[in-house]
């Protein structure tokens, strides 16, 4: 295969650099190991930054965040709810970091409004009864799965090449020159080369790891974050801790349920991350000071991220790390066509690509403007089902009796998995019960996919999409994968319903006696 | 007394397998007996009745014979409630209820006493001990690999015939599968609905004919497991009669068919025998007076309350509510007995959902004496008459060592048999 450019991983960054091509006219091919926002787009809180976390320690990062932020609202506002945030400090906290924060906003450029207590207790009547002091600011929260999902469907539509379940093995660099990458399929195995102009590192947390693959350095720092989600939505808003950026210190809404977080925990190794009950039940302690809610809420959901960050000086606190995003153009070290992105922030993320877009072009000689920053990322069907509440919606008004619900928890029709099935099909993804998780709220209700597991699988097979034995592995791959969230969340209902599904799938299914993982 | 209080020998907490299954013992001696208990969990169960299938677990060890099964797990495993039970007393417990569940015109199947395969609604294989006869040519079929025609229906939810082909091809050829629409339906069709409306005669001749065209050289014709809800004897040989094949049935996720028949049928027993039964209600309290006696208030705004002389607490784990986790702690709901489980939060499972050893949490509950009585830090029973059984006992896996039933069944039967009174 060839292509202008080739670009190495598939979360929002790679996403984003692949449409910020195709929209100059560039012809791409976007490789990701795994399925669309496998590393940290997948795992993080799904907040648009305001800038205003960032005022006190970071202050070109809160103006960039100001930024993009509005340029996001305006170009893919069916991927955001303008939610509005609050910024609350409760007795005991810091008081210089309260006096300062208005004016380190107004430095930033980073809109900032004081609010009366009593209206604070009127817009979010769950915050503390020790609440000292509220600003209002312009957060907003983003589903970054609808925001790859729509990023990589604008640039397939503009010809760029998506190849799922495809990693980078090895490069073939001669002259300083990378001539191909070889390339695996990660379920047929079945190896192939890339020829590409240039290459682009867009791996995010991995970007250390395939630097090193073609000979190059980079000093990468994980910094794991756990989150959790409740039941329900607590606020309208986005709430934000009014105090030097720490654990467990934002809530953020999304649609029906809202996202509390999160930890930073350094990490070594990049597999088998999980969030763990001791994460959780710290997050629970400290956003209960801001909201004490939370400590009686039922959750549903644990998860965890790895952020990539970039260590440019050795540093004790991760927080204290740059949430600013490297280009690292590797001609330096010898490599001519080869450049990585990364660190950097949800919020940033079509910064960073229209940064490395102007590189790529720079150094192919291609004088095309970036076009990201106000052509419209149009709303198609390949992300909409990600949507909370969509698909009940959707079912309510056209509901045939034919179409009967797969996902009794988040009302999931058959025809809303027809649809999601053939986008998948035709983007050749990969077809599996996890994929068809990552684009729905398939297995994310309360049953947590006991139910609704079995049912798509047995849809599949009526369908011809499943063959052979290939069911019983693919209900223990997606039950595993909710198991990860769930496991340190397991008391009150939720082990009620964990003993169910084990009694299901263990007790009746016997899923636990075969060995063919 | 007042009119709202009731005097019994026996109170049964709960109505799941070992609930009921007390009531059952209890009624055929002439025990006075009051059971309460939530109503649903029985018609949770697939209908097969397991006895002991797995052990040790982790190696995925499977008994034939569940009874050297029993032997084995009793000598590794020595505090396992069926080590506290004679092999005969379990073997007795069973054939009681097998004989009431005849009579009643549900038939249970092994042979030679061993374990049998079943094949289940996943594509799975099930090792279970008692099987309903209307499931037993699944058996046989798949024993002798024969030629075989599974059928399912449109609308009807997690089950594909396909699914259930498909992942037993690699050993067994000659198999087919087909989706037809049960008759006079369309849309969304539930197993519930379908075993009903198969109690009319018309609609066999229909789903007969709907199917005579998907036959081929098929030796047996399979089902999910929907054949009548009260008739299933009447209904399968019609329908055996009228194909000129075998027939059976496929055990499907809950709501399951085959559980509600179970729990039709000993719920209509138990009320015939005497028995006062409260179910969709629960115990809020238990007091003992001076003699010895509980007395039990029962919830919901009906202040009732029962006086007996025994007590047996059945009221299972999490799915029954016997057992409540908290954030730091297991605590049981009703006495608040002590419960035994692991350390901490951490280790109560395992990162991996499947993992064959099965999850620490799993083997916590309520550890008893030889009589099965809830035992205090001492090892001394709490009270003379109070006795829990069923899946609320500590130090079994009943998922995994595939014996939920036989140790409901057993333990039931040994507390009952156990009582002073």
């Amino acid at each position: 295969m060839k292509a202008q450019v080739l670009i190495i991983g598939g979360g929002a960054t790679g996403t984003g650099i692949s449409r910020d091509l195709a929209l100059r006219g560039i012809n791409c091919i976007l490789v990701e190991k795994k399925d669309i926002n496998a590393g940290a787009s997948g795992g993080n809180h799904g907040l648009l930054h305001s800038g205003a976390r960032y005022v006190g320690a970071d202050p070109e990062a809160a103006e960039e965040c100001k930024h993009e932020g509005d340029i996001i609202k305006k170009v893919a506002p069916h991927c955001i709810e303008n939610t509005g945030g609050l910024f609350v400090a409760v007795a005991g906290d810091d008081e210089k970091y309260i006096a300062d924060f208005p004016q380190n906003c107004s430095k930033c450029g980073v809109p900032a409004k004081y609010v009366d207590l009593k209206d604070a207790f009127e817009l979010e009547p769950e915050l503390a009864k020790n609440t000292i002091a509220v600003y209002m600011v312009e957060d907003a929260s983003v589903d970054p799965f609808k925001l790859s999902l729509e990023n990589l469907s604008h640039a397939h539509s503009n010809g760029t090449i998506y190849l799922p379940y495809t990693k980078a093995e090895g490069f073939n660099i001669e002259n300083g020159r990378i001539k191909s990458v070889v390339v695996q399929n990660m379920i047929t195995g079945e190896q192939k080369k890339i020829e590409a102009d240039y290459v682009v590192n867009a791996a995010g947390v991995w970007a250390g790891e395939l630097a090193k693959l073609a000979g190059m350095k980079i000093n990468m720092i994980y910094s794991k974050g756990s989150l959790l989600v409740t039941q329900r939505r607590i606020t309208k808003r986005v709430i934000n801790r009014l105090r030097r950026a720490s654990d467990a210190d934002i809530l953020v809404p999304g649609g029906t349920v809202s996202i509390i977080g999160t930890t930073s925990i350094r990490t070594e190794s990049l597999e088998s991350i999980y969030p763990t009950v001791e994460e959780v039940d710290f997050i629970i302690s400290e956003g209960a000071q801001m909201l004490p809610l939370l400590d009686k809420i039922r959750y549903i959901r644990a998860y965890s991220g790895v952020r990539p960050l970039v260590s440019l000086h050795d540093s004790a606190d991760d927080r204290g790390v740059t949430r600013g995003f490297a280009l690292i153009d590797h001609e330096k070290e010898g490599i001519k066509n080869f450049t990585t992105i990364t660190g950097g922030k949800l919020t940033t993320f079509r910064l960073m690509a229209e940064k490395t877009s102007d590189h790529v072009c720079e150094k192919l000689g291609i004088s095309k403007p970036c076009m990201t920053k106000t052509v419209p990322m149009p709303n198609t069907s390949s992300g909409r089902w990600t949507e909370p509440g969509l698909a009940p919606k959707t079912w309510v008004r056209d509901s045939s009796k034919a179409d009967i619900l797969l996902c009794e928890c988040e009302m999931i029709p058959k025809s809303a998995i027809d649809s999601i099935i053939s986008s998948i099909i035709g983007q050749s993804g990969d077809l599996s019960l996890n994929s068809i998780g990552v684009r729905s709220r398939v297995g994310k209700g309360p049953c947590q996919g006991t139910f609704c597991s079995a049912r798509i699988v047995s849809y599949m097979y009526d369908k011809g999409n499943l063959i052979d034995k290939q069911g019983i592995l693919e209900l223990q791959k997606f039950i595993n994968e909710r198991w990860k969230g769930q496991r340190p969340l397991l008391w009150d209902i939720p082990m009620v319903q964990s003993e169910l599904q084990e009694a299901i799938h263990c007790g009746l299914f016997g899923l636990e006696m075969e060995q063919n993982k | 007394m007042s009119e709202k209080t009731i005097e019994c020998d026996l109170l049964i907490i709960g109505a799941g397998m070992s609930g009921i299954a007390a009531s059952f013992f209890a009624s055929n001696r002439g025990i006075s007996t009051v059971q309460v208990g939530m109503s649903t969990s029985l018609s949770f169960s697939s209908g097969l009745l397991d006895l002991m299938a797995v052990h040790p677990i982790e190696t995925i060890n499977i008994w034939d014979d569940p009874w050297t099964g029993i032997d084995a797990l009793n000598n590794d495993i020595p505090n396992h409630p069926y080590s506290k039970i004679k092999k005969e007393k379990i073997k007795e417990a069973f054939n009681e209820i097998v004989s009431f569940l005849k009579q009643t015109g549900i038939n249970y199947v092994s042979e030679d006493d061993k374990n049998t395969q079943i094949i289940t609604s996943a594509g799975t294989i099930k090792h279970t001990y008692l099987v309903p006869e209307s499931m037993w040519n699944g058996a046989v079929a798949y024993a002798k690999k024969a030629p075989c025609l599974f059928i399912d229906f449109h609308g009807l939810k997690g089950f594909s015939s396909r699914q259930i082909t498909e992942s037993l091809s690699d050993n067994w050829p000659n198999l087919r599968s087909a989706q037809i629409y049960f008759p006079d339906s369309f849309g969304e069709n539930f197993c519930e609905h379908i075993a009903r409306s198969l109690e009319k005669p018309e609609m066999r001749t229909k789903l007969v004919e709907s199917i005579k065209p998907y036959l081929h050289d098929s030796k047996y014709i399979a089902f999910p497991a929907v054949m009548g809800m009260y008739s299933v004897k009447e209904i399968m040989s019609d329908i055996e009669q009228k194909i000129g094949l075998p027939i059976f049935e496929i055990p499907t996720m809950p709501p399951s068919v085959p559980g509600i028949r179970l729990k039709n049928a000993f719920e209509k027993r138990i009320v015939e025998k005497g028995v006062k039964v409260f179910f969709k209600h629960k115990i809020i309290r238990v007091n003992q007076d001076s003699s010895g006696e509980f007395i039990s208030l029962l919830g919901d705004g009906s202040d009732i309350t029962i006086v007996s002389k025994a007590l047996i607490l059945a009221s299972g784990r999490f799915l029954g509510k016997g057992l409540h986790a908290e954030r730091k702690e297991i605590k049981e709901t009703i006495f608040g007995l002590p419960v035994y489980q692991p350390e901490s939060r951490t280790l109560w499972h395992e990162n991996d959902f499947f993992d064959p050893k099965g999850h620490a949490i799993n083997q916590s509950g309520i550890e008893t004496d030889e009589l099965l009585r809830p035992i205090n830090s001492n090892k001394k029973p709490f009270f003379d008459n109070l006795f829990a059984i069923g899946t609320i006992l500590a130090h079994q896996d009943w998922t995994r060592m595939k014996c939920g039933s036989g140790l409901s069944i057993a333990t039931a039967y040994a507390a009952v048999n156990n009582l002073k009174l």
